[in-house]
C-alpha cells in the first residue's frame, strides 16, 4: 500500500468510525468539544502511525484506546493542575475522578450514544447554522471546507461557527444524554428541523448558481436513516425519512441538459428513482402505523407521497393534498402552508378558488420577501387571462429570489405575460 | 454513489441444493454486521443466493439460447449473496467490505453501480425510463 491509498484508507476509515468516537467519548468526558478534540488527536497518530504500520486490523478500536489514552493524559495534567492550585490554597475539586470513569467505561450502548451526539449537537441553545455545521461535521464526517462549499460560505466562517458552537454547549454546562418525556418531543423537533434544513439546503439552494447540492442531500437523507434505527418508534422520525427519500427521488428529473429547472408538473416521471419512492412510502407507513397521521413531517410525507404515486401529472390526487394541507395549516398554522394550499385548491377547483386564498395572504409581515408569493399568485392571474396583473407578480418574483436559475425562469414568465401569451412553464 | 458488494463463497459452485449457513454464530455475526450498515444509514439492498445446483445457466454461444441446469461443471466463482450500499467514496465501500466477518473460502468483489449519468450523451434517451424499470 503506498501512502497515499493508506491515507484514503484513513478518509474512509475516519467517515466511518469518527461519530462513534466522539459519542463514545462525549459520554466519558462529558463535553462534546473535549471529546471531539481527544478524536482529531487519535486521527493525527494514525495519519503519522499507519503509513508506517499499515492501517490495523480493527482501525475503530485503535482510534478509541488512543482517543482515551490522550483523554486519560488530559484529565492527568489538569489533577498535576489541580493539585498545585491546591498547594497555593485553592479547592481540591471533589467531584468524581475522570481518569477512573473513562477506565471503567465499556464501549457498549453505541448506538445511544450517538443519539446523544445528535441531540447534542442540535441543542437549540444554538442558531439553526450552528447546529447544522456541528451536526454535519460530527455525524456526517464533512469537513469544515465541504461544510463551507456546501453552504457556500467561507471556511473561516464555518470554522468559527462550529468552535463558539462547542464553547456555548460546554459553557452551559449541556448534559450529554437523550431527553426524556415533554423535553424529548421539544428536542426531537430541534434535530428533525437541522436534518431538514441540510437537506433542503441542498435540495434548493437558496443562494448560488446551482439548482442542487446533491451531497448535502445525501447527509441528510443518512443522518435520516441513521435516526430512524437508533428511534424507531418516533413516528414523525419515519416521516421526516419518507419525505427526503421521496423528494430527493425526483433530484435527477428537476434540471434539464441546460441545467434549468423543470417544475413538478412537467417532470418526466420515468426519471424519478422508484427505489427511492419505495422507501419513502415504506417509511410513510411505518410512520402512520406508529399512529404519526397529524404530524408535520408525517403530514408532508403524505402529500408528496400523493405526487410520486400519480403516474401523470394529471393524475394527481389534488382533492387529497388540499385536504392534507388543511390538517396540517389546522396542526401548525402557517402562511407558507396556505399559500400551498392554494395551489392544491387551484388545482383541484380552478384558479379563482386558488386566487381567493392568496388574496388573504397579500401583505402578510411573514411573506414580505418570500418570492413564491407572487409567483403562486402570477400563475393564478395568467391562468385567469390577467396577464398584466400577472406580468407584475412575476417580475417581483423575480426580483426577491436570490437563486439565479428561478430569477431566470420567473423572468422568462413576466416576458410571456407581457406579450399577453399563457407562460408555457 | 452506490456500490456492491459481492460475495463469492469458495466451493459454493458446487454445493448440494438447499445447502444453509450450518453455524448459528456465523450468521448472528453476519447479521450484526448488516445492522451495523444499517445503522451507518448506508445500507440499500442486502440478499443471499441459493447455490448454483438449484439454479440453471442459459447460454447464447450457439446462437440460440441453451438451458443447463446447475450445477455447473466449469464454474470456479458464484455468488452467495450481494449488499448495495450507498457511501461517498470507493474507499469507503472498500473499508466497509474488510469490516464483513468474511469466513476464509469467501472473497468479497467491490464493484461500483452504474447510474444513468454514467453512460454518454447520445444514450441518455434509450435510458430514459431506465430507474423507473429498475424498480428498485
Amino acid at each position: 500500500m503506498t501512502a497515499t491509498d493508506t491515507h484514503r484508507a484513513i478518509e474512509a476509515v475516519w467517515r466511518i468510525e469518527q461519530a462513534k468516537l466522539v459519542a463514545s467519548l462525549a459520554r466519558q468526558v462529558r463535553d462534546v468539544g473535549l471529546a471531539e478534540e481527544f478524536a482529531q488527536e487519535a486521527l493525527v497518530a494514525a495519519l503519522k502511525r499507519w503509513p508506517e504500520t499499515g492501517v490495523p486490523e480493527k482501525p475503530g478500536a485503535w482510534l478509541m484506546a488512543t482517543a482515551k489514552r490522550r483523554a486519560i493524559d488530559h484529565f492527568r495534567r489538569n489533577k498535576l493542575i489541580d493539585r498545585k492550585h491546591a498547594e497555593l490554597g485553592h479547592e481540591i475539586e471533589t467531584e468524581e475522578d475522570p481518569v477512573a470513569g473513562l477506565e471503567a467505561a465499556l464501549d457498549d450502548h453505541v448506538g445511544d450514544d450517538l443519539l446523544s451526539l445528535i441531540f447534542t449537537a442540535c441543542h437549540p441553545i444554538l442558531s439553526a447554522e450552528a447546529r447544522a455545521a456541528l451536526t454535519l461535521k460530527l455525524l456526517g464526517g464533512l469537513t469544515t471546507g465541504e461544510i463551507a462549499r456546501a453552504f457556500l460560505v467561507p471556511e473561516p466562517t464555518v470554522a468559527q461557527r462550529i468552535v463558539r458552537a462547542k464553547k456555548t454547549l460546554a459553557e452551559a454546562n449541556i448534559p450529554f444524554e437523550v431527553p426524556r418525556g415533554e423535553e424529548m418531543a421539544e428536542r426531537l423537533g430541534s434535530v428533525l428541523a437541522v436534518i431538514y434544513l441540510i437537506f433542503n439546503e441542498g435540495y434548493s439552494a437558496t443562494a448560488g448558481d446551482h439548482w442542487t447540492r446533491p451531497q448535502l442531500c445525501d447527509e441528510a437523507l443518512r443522518l435520516g436513516r441513521i435516526m430512524a434505527e437508533l428511534a424507531p418508534a418516533e413516528p414523525e422520525v419515519h416521516g421526516l425519512v419518507a419525505l427526503m427519500e421521496i423528494q430527493a427521488s425526483r433530484i435527477g428529473a428537476r434540471i434539464d441538459r441546460n441545467g434549468e429547472p423543470i417544475l413538478l408538473p412537467d417532470q418526466d416521471r420515468s426519471r424519478w428513482n422508484r427505489l427511492l419512492i419505495n422507501r419513502g412510502l415504506a417509511a410513510l407507513e411505518r410512520a402512520e402505523r406508529l399512529g404519526g397521521g397529524r404530524g408535520f413531517y408525517v403530514l408532508q410525507a403524505a402529500i408528496a407521497a400523493c405526487h410520486a404515486r400519480a403516474a401523470s401529472a394529471d393524475d394527481t390526487d389534488w382533492t387529497r393534498i388540499a385536504g392534507l394541507y388543511a390538517v396540517l395549516g389546522a396542526e401548525a398554522p402557517s402562511p407558507v402552508i396556505e399559500l400551498n394550499r392554494a395551489v392544491a385548491v387551484s388545482m383541484a377547483e380552478g384558479p379563482a378558488a386558488g386566487l381567493e386564498i392568496v388574496d388573504r395572504l397579500v401583505g402578510d409581515k411573514a411573506l414580505k420577501t418570500y418570492h413564491f408569493l407572487p409567483s403562486v399568485r402570477g400563475d393564478f392571474l395568467a391562468r385567469l387571462g390577467r396577464f398584466d396583473e400577472a406580468r407584475g407578480e412575476f417580475e417581483q418574483a423575480a426580483a426577491l429570489t436570490q437563486n439565479a436559475r428561478e430569477k431566470t425562469l420567473l423572468t422568462e414568465r413576466a416576458q410571456s405575460c407581457a406579450r399577453g401569451e399563457m407562460p408555457d412553464r | 454513489m452506490r456500490f456492491m458488494m459481492l460475495m463469492i463463497p469458495a466451493g459454493y459452485e458446487s454445493a448440494a441444493p438447499g445447502t444453509m449457513p450450518d453455524d448459528t454464530e456465523q450468521v448472528d455475526a453476519m447479521m450484526a454486521y448488516n445492522r451495523s450498515l444499517q445503522e451507518a444509514g448506508v445500507l440499500v439492498a442486502c440478499d443471499g443466493l441459493h447455490p448454483p445446483s438449484m439454479g440453471a445457466r442459459v447460454r447464447f454461444d450457439t446462437g440460440r439460447p441453451v438451458v443447463t441446469d446447475g450445477p455447473f461443471a466449469e464454474a470456479k466463482e458464484v455468488l452467495g449473496g450481494y449488499w448495495v450500499i450507498n457511501v461517498a467514496s470507493r474507499d469507503e465501500a472498500i473499508e466497509w467490505a474488510k469490516r464483513c466477518p468474511g469466513a476464509v473460502n469467501e472473497t468479497i468483489e467491490v464493484r461500483q453501480v452504474m447510474e444513468t449519468d454514467d453512460f454518454p450523451q447520445e444514450m441518455q434517451t434509450s435510458l430514459a425510463d431506465f430507474e423507473a424499470m429498475q424498480n428498485r
